[in-house]
Formats: C-alpha cells, structure tokens, sequence
C-alpha cells in the first residue's frame, strides 16, 4: 500500500516536471531573448557555477573569462569576458544567449545548449559516431536556468 | 652581481612566458640538425591573401621545450619510427618480391620533394591520391602486396620516413586543373560548422589562432609538419587522424581517414600551408 502510494507520488513529479518544462523545439524568442523560465523554477546560481565550469557540462570557461570563477583553471579567450554580464544583459536576454546565441549573434562561435535541431552530421557526444536517439541537448532547462540565475549575479 | 644577472634573466623568461601564454604565437627559428632551415612563417599563398597576411608552422605556437626537441634529430622522437620506416623500404613483400627500393632505390635520394607536392592529382586513376593513398596503390599493384591501415603504424611511419627526406622544402600543392574540384570540396568542409558544437575548422583556426581554448593555444592548424609525433599520445599522428579529433571534439560524427572527404580536406589544408617547409616528423601537443 504505502509503496505503491509513493509509486504514484513519483509519477506525479514526473508529469509535472515535464509539464512546466518547455522542450528544446517549443522554445519562443524575442530579439533573441526569452522572457520565461524554461522550468518555472527558480534557477540556483551556486550549481550554475558549476555548470559553467565542469567540462563535462557548460565548459564555459573553455571560451570565457570570469575573475569570480578563478579557482577554475585555464579560462580561455575565444568568447567575451564574463564579468559584467548581468549588468550588460537582462535575464531575458541572457537565457536567450545561452538557449541559442545565434538568435541574437547570428555569426556567434558560440554552441546552442538548449537546442536539438537544424545540426550538420550531429554526433553521439565526443565518440565520433553518428547521433541516435539518445541525442539531447547539452544542457537541461533547469540546468540553463540555474546557469542564467548564475550569470545575473556578475555585475559590474 | 651574478646573482643580479639571473635574477633578471629569471624575470624575463617569466615575462616571455606570461606572454606566450597569453596570445601571440613565438618569435623564434628552427633549424634541424644545425643544418636544415625550416620556413615556419612565410606570406600567405595567393588564395588564402584576403584572410592572412602570413602562414604560420604550428611550431610558433608550442613551448620552448617542445619547440627544442624538433631542432635535433636525437631529440625528436618521430625519428625513430623513420628508423623502423628504412628497414620497412628495404623489406620486399606481396607476390611481386619487391620491396619500395627495388622501384625507388634510396628513399634519402629519391623521395627528395614528393611530400611537399602531395596530396596531387594522380591522371591514371582520375583522382587526387594522399601520400598514404599513393603508398597503398604501390603495395597492391606493384608489390602485389596487402593494403596498409591507413594510419596504422606501418603506414605513418613510412609517411614519415617520406617528409623526413623533404624537411626544408616548401610545401607547394596544386589547387588548379583537375585537382581543383577536389581543392573546392575541401574549402567547403574547412569552412563547415559540424557537430552539436557548430564549429567549422575556420572558427578556431583561421579566427582563433593564437587564443586560448581552455588550455590549449590555438594554432593555424597547419599541416606541414605530418605527421606528428603528439606528446599526449606519444605516437605519430597523421593528418587524417587530427583531423578526425576535430571533427569528433565538435560532437559530429566524423569522416573516416582516408575517406574522399578528408583526401579533398587534406588537399585543401595543405594549400593554406603553400610555402611553409615540410616539417615532418614535428613535435606537437
């Protein structure tokens, strides 16, 4: 009895998990901005550092320079310094950024982490083999969110 | 006083270091053996003139340690494999009983300058060959011999072997005539963004180079010095296998070595690379 109580509870997050959630293919730009939360969720900036730092994540700092995230070696040089960033962009403008950069910088170097779509010969991750139906993108909504609710806190 | 002097020397050789790390590639010179002068900087071939003033080798872009160890043959560690290469030429295989050198005779005299000008149109079989192409059509159909893996190791050494005799000369590859719709199709793909990532080999290399990228510092992406014996594998890499990771780090699926995509890119890098000296066996990351 109890277990399959908590069988239905589980079933019932699930839903309203992906319910709120607003898929890759669904998302709606403004001049390259997004005003809603993808999640309806509040993002947490302290695990969105921590996106934008592990490799295996956003990697940000692959292309960026943020002095807050020093502790993280090697920032590169590729993409525009960081600092600042929630002081130059709205948090519309920012999850539009980080949805799909192209929006907005149409030549942007930039990947799109919250996108699956429109891809020339997309592969399985970094095996080299062709994508299958396991290909998502490379980060979650909520995982955008919390890094969006990260960068508003770089101001000037 | 002395203590003075290496202070300062100290100094300095922080302040070169911050820099390179910085950005620039290094001003420096390489000359193998005391003997053979390598053009790592050259002005850049006539297509490339609207999108570089100058080409430059990815030496300029490695650390001094790393760059040392290209001067000196007993230092580099590409050279053995050119070692195990010699004997390979000696060697006759298939049903034919030959081996390179009952064709070729000595590979330090007669291969002199054919890495500089491969990939190359080839008329008899209406297509443009890669150096390893070229190596296999020679095994099958005139030693009656099997094909080697395309970057398997006794091909990569032989590969190497082949532009350790041509070090110094320019890299000079023909882009017109028949070999141009292949230079085309290798442009395209150069200025292609694969992958979830959406980079195209340009993105880095023709508008990155000499920028950080987590940390590695961004070259030009050159290939005169193939193959390269890579410290973070520690073998000799060829182009096709470099190329391979690229793509692959983009989150594409890839193109196989010695596919007809990577013979017209081969032909297309190599071009971007007209004037640089063959370098290979280079030392790289």
């Amino acid at each position: 009895m109890k277990r399959s109580i908590f069988t239905v509870s589980l079933i019932c997050a699930a839903l309203s998990a992906s319910a709120a959630e607003v898929a890759p293919t669904d998302v709606k730009f403004t001049d390259g901005a997004i005003a809603d939360s993808l999640t309806g969720v509040a993002g947490d900036p302290v695990a969105g550092r921590d996106v934008l730092g592990d490799r295996a994540l956003g990697n940000c700092v692959a292309c960026h320079q943020i002095t807050d995230m020093s502790d993280v070696p090697f920032h590169g040089e590729i993409g525009p310094m960081l600092d600042g960033a929630g002081s130059r962009w709205s948090e519309a403008d920012l999850r539009g950024i980080v949805v799909n950069a192209k929006m907005m910088f149409p030549e942007s170097l930039m990947p799109s982490f919250y996108r699956t779509d429109g891809y020339t010969r997309p592969g399985n991750a970094f095996t080299g083999e062709a994508a299958d139906s396991t290909f998502g993108p490379l980060l979650t909504a909520q995982q955008v969110e919390d890094v969006v609710a990260y960068l508003v806190t770089l101001k000037e | 006083m002395k203590r003075t002097g290496r202070i300062t020397s100290l100094i300095c050789t922080t302040a070169l270091l911050a820099g390179a790390a910085l950005a620039d590639p290094v001003d420096d010179t390489l000359v193998v053996n005391d003997e053979i002068e390598i053009t790592t900087r050259t002005a850049a071939p006539a297509h490339l003139a609207d999108r570089f003033d100058e080409v430059l080798s990815g030496w300029h872009f490695r650390e001094a340690d790393t760059r040392a160890m290209q001067a000196d043959d007993f230092d580099n560690p590409g050279m053995i494999f050119v070692e195990n290469a010699l004997t390979a030429w000696e060697t006759a295989e298939g049903t034919e009983g030959k081996s390179c050198a009952s064709c070729h005779g000595d590979a330090t005299e007669s291969m002199k300058g054919v890495r500089a000008v491969y990939p190359k149109w080839n008329e008899t079989a209406g297509e443009v060959r890669t150096l390893e192409t070229q190596i296999n059509a020679c095994r099958t159909e005139r030693m009656g011999a099997e094909k080697w893996k395309y970057s398997g190791s006794d091909m990569v050494n032989m590969t190497a072997l082949l532009a350790s005799v041509s070090r110094g000369m320019p890299v000079n590859v023909a882009i017109d005539g028949p070999a141009q719709t292949t230079w085309e199709q290798g442009k395209e793909i150069y200025y292609t963004r694969y992958g979830q990532l959406e980079l195209s080999c340009a993105n880095c290399h023709e508008q990155n180079y000499g920028n950080m990228i987590r940390a590695d510092h961004l070259s030009q992406g050159q290939i005169n010095g193939f193959p390269a014996y890579r410290l973070k594998n520690t073998k000799l890499n060829s182009a096709h296998d470099r190329f391979k990771g690229c793509i692959r780090d983009t989150r594409a699926e890839t193109f196989a070595e010695g596919s007809p995509e990577f013979i017209a890119l081969e032909l297309y890098v190599a071009s971007r690379g007209n004037g640089l000296s063959v370098e290979g066996p280079s030392i790289r990351n």
